[in-house]
């Protein structure tokens, strides 16, 4: 079976179903998995060119309608790459994240804390071609969530990366270093292979540090894939 | 070799992010039309349901479509036939609604090459996300009356009596060409979805 990228790397995923995030239990397919080889259907996926991002939309500060939004200024950037390390250039990346107070936009959010008019909290960018990607935001605030008693999301950002083929394509969330609240969280915890976990916090990063304007945070993606020779059908 | 960056579930407030649908003040990148003035093909709608495992709808699910065009070629580097000029991209991405529906406007795909040569059936690739999966699902879209159907290498690696989930039903009362692909996470008559 002509399998192109090795199974094997699945296993750093977080299992389905993952019973202490309570969500997962009726979201989870009970079948087993059908196991099929990869064709040029899944080795293929869609291409996001530079095209695609307009100026500015990498800076989730300056869409305000009054001015900057409230919160602690950051930088989050890192290089996307493939599973033998090699960069991965032009690879989408698209964020969306919480204000400073723990609150989405979301029409259905009713998490009693303020929204920011200044902050959507959505942004997105192209890696260039080292594969580095380059956001400014604000650090999102924790919130709480219905899952069990006094549930609290560490503050985390959302991204969704698509990457050489369908099968690359990556939904995650980035975490922040020394978060009390990670420890208490099913969803972070639902990735039970400790070396996995600790590949979703970011490092705080002195260089990307900008004097008297904001904290840099480094967060490298690995995506499924090899950078290998196409196949060739 | 470096170690995959695990995933984590898209959670319940993706929409203003990845389908904000002109309800948010953001650009969609993609949605359920796929259609483009100068694309080839037999213009389909594909409609259906998602329901979790108590058979309630999921009114916070994405899926995303990945396609070949008429002809069975996709719009990437490593589709190396030679395309015609149509700006078909093959990709869509919708969030479900209230009752947990979806719609995409696309056209027919294609037979594309399979393993050994042997030519694949039409089909679709679709990625399923959600509040509650931590990580996304790949499942795939087969259409109701293709003679192809008997003989897709895929198809027959599943269950004989587990294929018809995946094989969306022409929906005979509509004029235009609408075939219904509802997804069901869990259950007795549940979707097949792919280890890939
Ligand atoms: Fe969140």
């Amino acid at each position: 079976m002509a399998l192109v990228y090795p199974l094997e790397s699945l296993k750093a995923h977080p299992p389905r179903p993952y019973p202490p995030y309570k969500s997962t239990v009726k979201r989870s397919p009970s079948k087993p998995l059908i196991i099929m080889p990869h064709t040029l259907s899944e080795l293929t996926g869609p291409v996001y060119g530079h095209e695609t991002v307009q100026p500015g939309d990498d800076d989730l500060t300056i869409h305000g309608k009054t001015g900057e939004p409230l919160g602690e200024r950051i930088v989050v950037h890192g290089n996307v790459m493939d599973e033998d390390g090699r960069a991965v250039p032009d690879a989408l990346v698209e964020v969306w994240q919480a204000n400073a107070s723990g609150r989405y936009i979301h029409v259905g959010e009713k998490h009693p804390a303020p929204l920011d008019p200044n902050f959507t909290g959505a942004g997105r960018c192209i890696t260039d071609k080292n594969g580095h990607y380059k956001f400014i935001t604000v650090k999102p605030g924790a919130y709480p969530w219905g899952n069990h008693h006094n549930a609290w999301r560490p503050a985390h950002i959302h991204l969704s990366i698509f990457g050489h083929s369908f099968l690359s394509r990556l939904v995650t969330q980035m975490y922040f270093p020394g978060d009390p609240l990670m420890e208490f969280d099913p969803i972070s915890q639902g990735v039970t292979d400790l070396a996995a976990r600790a590949r979703m916090i970011s490092s705080f990063d002195l260089d990307a540090t900008v004097p008297e304007w904001a904290l840099g945070y480094r967060f490298d993606i690995v995506l499924r894939g090899r950078n290998a020779t196409p196949m060739e059908s | 070799m470096a170690g995959l960056t695990p995933s984590q579930t898209v959670g319940p407030w993706f929409a203003y992010g990845l389908v904000p649908n002109k309800e948010y003040d953001w650009s969609d990148l993609a949605t359920g039309n796929l259609i483009t003035p100068d694309v080839d093909g037999e213009r389909i709608r594909i409609v259906g349901r998602v329901v979790d495992g108590d058979g309630k709808p999921m009114p916070d699910a994405m899926i995303e479509i990945w396609q070949a065009d008429s002809q069975g070629r996709y719009a990437h580097p490593r589709d190396s036939r030679a395309r015609t000029n149509s700006s078909f991209k093959g990709f869509g991405r919708v969030g479900t609604n209230a009752d947990g529906d979806y719609r995409f406007d696309t056209i027919k795909p294609g037979a594309v090459p399979g393993p050994n040569g042997a030519q694949q059936a039409p089909h679709i690739l679709v990625a399923f996300y959600s509040r509650g999966l931590l990580t996304h699902m790949y499942t795939r879209i087969y259409f109701e009356g293709e003679k192809a159907n008997d003989s897709d290498a895929i198809l027959a690696l599943v269950p004989a009596d587990r294929r018809s989930t995946l094989i969306a039903k022409r929906d005979g009362s509509a004029s235009e060409p609408v075939y219904r692909f509802d997804i069901r996470i869990q259950g007795g008559d549940e979707t097949v979805f792919f280890e890939v």
